[in-house]
């Protein structure tokens, strides 16, 4: 029980500073999951990252249900996605009033444009690490050259080119 | 209480059917909300969204807060949330049980092997997607560059940097506004 309550509330930490939605949550749930709590390990984090990426919904709730499910089955589940969760009700509710009252307060406006510089440097150093540890020699070098040709000049939907990557990788590496 | 199920439904349709989630779900939530049902105009939903979009935490979920409370208090919350999140939560516990009943046969672990080189990639891609929207001033180059080092070779707790950032930004956002105003 400890030890569900220890998971909901760190998945509170990372809920409420997750600004930037998206890929602005790996660093945090690395830094929380794979380097504090030794809770998974690179490898396991970057898989996690792909299976969000091929089904339906926010990658922050599938990390949540992902990492709770494997550590605590069902209720871990439910006790990480929640914990998620919990913080934006107080902040969402609380700005919405707050929000109408300052209405024309410019620095209220939006704190989150001051902050995409810090996401892009947030999304750069997930990138590092990631990539540190899956790209380690010629064959995934030439997946990784593939995806980006992919990426950047082509409009194919991610979930294809992991696929793709997938295919790939499996002529590369099986047998 | 007929509403707030549609109101769940609306939540749980978007939750199923939206890959990569945050804005991509944004013109779905639109037209269910605006469009379909009708619980507010257009200029109403395009102001909630810029307030949901600057709170820390999953895009949706906010939407599904914000929206609830507005429209039918607290019950319009948790059932909002509920819809969001329980599409993503099911799938997620089927697609977790298949890949640790799996991932140790060789084709999986030679298919995932090749997933995460392309991962990296994506994830870049998404750094630079939002590099060129944000202005390329002094300043924010050099917060960028210097979070990522701080996170990536000083191993710096991601939340220092962003409520580092966060101060940083209303420091100097509020001396060029008092400068200007001089």
């Amino acid at each position: 029980m400890r030890a569900l309550i220890e998971l909901f509330f760190t998945f509170s930490k990372i809920g409420a500073f997750n600004f930037g939605g998206g890929y602005a949550i790996l660093p945090l749930i690395e830094k929380e999951m794979v380097i504090n709590n030794g809770w998974m390990t690179t490898h396991d984090f970057i898989d996690l990252v792909a299976l969000s990426q091929v089904t339906p919904g926010p990658i922050s709730i599938n990390s949540a249900t992902f990492i709770g499910y494997r550590l605590f089955g069902i209720s871990g589940a439910a006790y990480g996605t929640l914990g998620l969760i919990f913080p934006a009700f107080f902040i969402v509710i609380f700005a919405a009033t707050a929000i109408q009252k300052y209405r024309n307060s410019s620095w209220m406006n939006c704190a989150f444009l001051n902050l995409r510089p810090a996401v892009i440097g947030l999304i750069t150093s997930a990138t590092l690490s990631l990539g540190r540890t899956s790209i380690v020699d010629l064959r995934s070098v030439l997946i990784a050259g593939l995806t980006a040709v992919l990426v950047f000049k082509t409009k194919l939907h991610p979930v294809v080119i992991i696929l793709i990557s997938g295919a790939v990788g499996g002529v590369f590496y099986f047998g | 209480m007929r509403k707030l199920i549609k109101f769940f439904l609306v939540f749980l349709r978007i939750g199923a059917f939206t890959f990569g989630g945050g804005l991509a779900m944004l013109p779905l939530i639109e037209r269910e909300i605006v469009d379909k049902n009708e619980w507010m105009t257009k200029e109403e939903f395009i102001d909630i969204i810029a307030v949901t979009q600057c709170m820390p935490g999953v895009i949706a979920a906010n939407t599904a807060i914000y929206l609830g409370y507005h429209l039918f208090g607290f019950w319009g919350t948790v059932f909002g949330v509920l819809g969001a999140i329980l599409p993503s939560f099911v799938i997620m516990m089927v697609a977790a049980e298949f890949f640790l009943t799996f991932r140790d046969s060789p084709v999986i672990q030679a298919v995932f092997m090749g997933i995460r080189p392309a991962i990296a990639v994506l994830i870049f891609s998404a750094a630079v997607r939002l590099s060129k929207v944000v202005d390329k001033t002094a300043y924010n180059i050099v917060i960028a560059v210097v979070s990522f080092a701080l996170i990536s070779f000083w191993g710096l707790h991601p939340i220092i940097v962003i409520v580092g950032a966060a101060l940083l930004g209303i420091l100097v956002k509020g001396r060029s506004e008092n400068e200007s105003a001089d």
